[in-house]
């Protein structure tokens, strides 16, 4: 047994640099599991993406599948100055895969491309992974903000392209503009695709009963 | 009776000459609160603790809910947690000298083990160094076969030795069918505690007593079962006794390294009570309103807010009650946790009194932008995060349309109030808990109290007032002493416990008109300070 959770690899700075544009060196450990939520328009289409970001340790894993269980994309984030957080991602795949029936766009970064000298993961070497379980690879610095917005695109692209190939596939009540997506875990993002626009509105609609 | 250099007088029946004690009317007395009024110090009686974990944790409340089950199911609400509580004036040996006593039975002397403790540190370069030592107050957790959890100063990793140590010296007592309490040295008092499957030490050279160490070592003990809850704890170690329990706690230091923290200041962990922010109880009503209105979803058992380690109001699920020691759980949760800052959260959270086998799913989120009120809703549903955040987005909306939450702002702003409000010369401070409610009020800390040392040294005095009126071989009613710099009178009713501190000068009689008044000022201002109902969903 060498579970050793895939703590510390940045997730949360990866989502926090994209969603809210900033890099904190501070940034303490995620308890349970954080949610965020970006919209964007991409190719004539109002893309929301709803990003959970899910604690990397040990006694948080078994809350997991609460998240993935209805995403659409899972990202898949390593520390590429540690092999042992490479090595975790299969285990994760495995899972998702095991778990997760509808189609799922998976994406792997490589987080803290910062500290090129203190790298353990080559490049070619999750490259060639990530082909091999056909999923989109980037490597990123949270730090110095590189490979995140493109990631977050690809991924994005990909979700669409997933709902015109499919329109009918589990992701099911899409509307045309909308599009949401879940990332979440030590390593993965999720998208889910329930239609939030009842859901926005009723608020306001309430709103005016008072 | 008269202590060395200090005089005391000790009024041990309410039937006194010294003046008017007017006990009749507890301020803050209500019979709906939304808290146990229980006691946790009078509670920790030694035997109760060392059985079984099932005897003292509550188990199955959570399944009941998510059951549905009818009001019979009475035995399993946590509302009937007090009848067992034990009655503190039954006699009972002081601890320390319970814990000489065996000690000598087993025919160690407290200077032996000592010497056994220096010699083994030695080699121990984080041991030695006298950073470490002096730190006033070290808590340690160990797991039954030894292997090191948590220790409060230094690495564990480096202090596999030292605990090795502790867990010899427990299971040598265990061994002749007896229990290992405590080890008074000089001025270290060494306090143990063994529940399922680990073993906590505190070792102090501060002002706590034996009993309010141990009272803190169950606050940890009930923080270990917050993050992992007891089943989950019981399994691992059934399954693998040497199992090492860090790894599940990766990340939990922090609860446990700010949990000692607040037990240091927060005087709070110390009483047993809750702290509410004061408030206007129209603008309270109307912010429980608003949550019992926007809230209401199946399965939601609590919703809180919390401001600055302050409640500012708490909607419960019908039959259930919250523990104020729960409460400090998810205090210390919130203060210690940053994340939440970012962004809404959705975290595991086991709530020891209220459930020890199980989770509660909370729903974190912080309501305004500097991030200092903090609402939580927590659910017995793992999948209701989606309803839960509609709500927090509605509660959001209306508190700032009504101006609540610009109400709790400024409430924050000024502060909590200064003891000059309650217009008693000589009175510099005091620390009131209303018993039935398990709340508690206290001023301010002003000059000289909010100099660096000497809000600990305020601290220290409160405890030692604490001390002596529980102390479970003599308790006391009321304890007039008189100090170098200044006087103290505690005072413990049915309805309340009163500490005031007064200038050195003050006399008995001064000090007891003064707290009659100080009770009348209280009792004037209790809807601000106090929560006196009790809202449900």
């Amino acid at each position: 047994m060498n579970v050793i959770p895939n703590t510390g690899v940045g997730k949360t700075s990866v989502v926090i640099r994209y969603v809210g544009g900033m890099f904190s060196k501070a940034v303490s450990p995620t308890i349970g599991a954080s949610f965020f939520t970006y919209k964007m328009t991409l190719d004539s289409y109002r893309v929301k993406l709803q990003v959970w970001d899910t604690a990397g340790q040990e006694r948080f894993r078994s809350m997991a599948p609460m998240y993935y269980r209805k995403a659409n994309a899972a990202m898949l984030v390593y520390d590429i100055t540690s092999l042992e957080s490479f090595y975790d991602i299969k285990d994760w795949v495995k899972e998702l895969k095991k778990n997760v029936d509808t189609p799922i766009v998976m994406c792997l970064l490589g987080n803290k491309s910062d500290l090129e000298s203190g790298r353990k993961v080559s490049t070619a070497d999750a490259a060639e992974y990530a082909n091999s379980i056909d999923a989109l690879f980037f490597e990123t610095s949270a730090l110095k903000n590189t490979g995140i917005e493109d990631a977050f695109l690809q991924v994005s692209r990909q979700l669409i392209k997933f709902y015109e190939t499919y329109p009918n596939s589990g992701l099911g009540i899409l509307s045309p503009q909308q599009d949401v997506t879940d990332i979440f875990s030590s390593s993965s993002e999720n998208v889910r695709l329930p239609t939030r626009e009842n859901q926005q509105k009723t608020p306001e609609a309430e709103g005016c009963g008072c | 009776m008269a202590a060395l250099g200090e005089a005391e007088q000790v009024v041990a029946t309410t039937d006194s000459d010294q003046g008017d004690f007017n006990e009749a009317e507890a301020p803050g007395k209500s019979d709906d609160a939304p808290f146990f009024p229980s006691d946790s110090i009078e509670e920790l009686i030694y035997d109760d603790l060392t059985e079984a974990d099932h005897q003292t944790l509550h188990k199955g409340t959570i399944h009941s809910i998510v059951r549905q089950t009818s009001y019979d199911s009475r035995s399993e609400t946590p509302n009937t947690v007090d009848q067992d509580t034990p009655d503190i004036s039954a006699g009972e040996e002081s601890l320390e000298d319970s814990a000489e006593t065996q000690v000598n039975s087993n025919s160690i002397s407290v200077g032996e083990q000592e010497e056994c403790l220096d010699a083994e540190v030695e080699d121990e370069e984080d041991v030695n160094s006298p950073n470490w030592k002096n730190q006033k107050k070290h808590v340690f957790i160990l797991s039954e076969s030894g292997k090191p959890v948590y220790s409060r100063h230094g690495h564990e990793d480096k202090l596999v030795t030292i605990m090795g140590v502790m867990q010899a010296l427990v299971s040598f007592v265990q061994d002749s069918k007896d229990s290992l309490r405590s080890i008074v040295a000089g001025k270290h008092k060494f306090v143990f505690l063994v529940r399922d499957h680990l073993i906590l030490v505190g070792v102090t050279r501060g002002t706590d007593s034996t009993q309010q160490m141990l009272l803190q070592l169950m606050y940890v003990y009930n923080q270990v079962i917050s993050v992992l809850t007891h089943s989950q704890l019981s399994k691992i170690f059934k399954q693998r006794r040497n199992y090492d329990l860090r790894r599940l706690l990766t990340g939990a230091e922090k609860f446990f390294d700010n949990l000692l923290n607040l037990m240091d200041s927060e005087p709070g962990l110390l009483l047993s009570a809750v702290r509410c922010l004061p408030l206007d109880n129209q603008v309270r009503d109307i912010i429980a309103q608003t949550i019992v209105q926007n809230a209401k979803v199946k399965d939601l058992v609590f919703a809180l807010i919390i401001a600055k380690n302050q409640l500012v109001t708490l909607v419960r699920m019908k039959k259930y009650y919250l523990h104020s020691m729960d409460l400090h759980l998810i205090i210390n949760l919130v203060n210690a946790s940053e994340s939440f800052k970012e962004a809404e959260s959705w975290t595991p959270i086991c709530l020891p009194k209220f459930d020890a086998s199980g989770y509660l799913q909370a729903h974190v989120s912080y309501l305004d932008s500097d991030c200092q009120v903090c609402l939580l809703l927590l659910s017995v549903d793992r999948d209701s995060f989606f309803t839960l955040s509609e709500c927090k987005d509605k509660i959001k909306t209306r508190l700032t349309r009504y101006n609540a939450l610009e109400a709790i702002d400024s409430s924050l702003r000024r502060k909590s109030y200064s003891t000059q409000q309650c217009g008693i010369t000589d009175l510099r401070h005091f620390l009131y808990k209303a018993r039935s409610t398990a709340q508690y009020t206290s001023p301010e800390l002003e000059a000289p109290y909010c100099l660096p040392g000497e809000d600990e040294r305020l601290f220290g005095m409160y405890q030692y007032l604490h001390h002596r009126i529980h102390t479970s071989g003599r308790p006391l009613k009321i304890l007039f002493h008189v100090g170098q710099y200044e006087t103290l009178l505690g005072w413990v009713t049915q309805g309340f416990e009163l500490y005031a501190v007064f200038g050195p000068l003050v006399t008995k009689t001064g000090a007891i008109h003064a707290v009659n008044k100080l009770l009348r000022w209280i009792k004037r201002e209790e809807d601000r300070l106090f929560i006196l109902n009790s809202p449900t969903f």
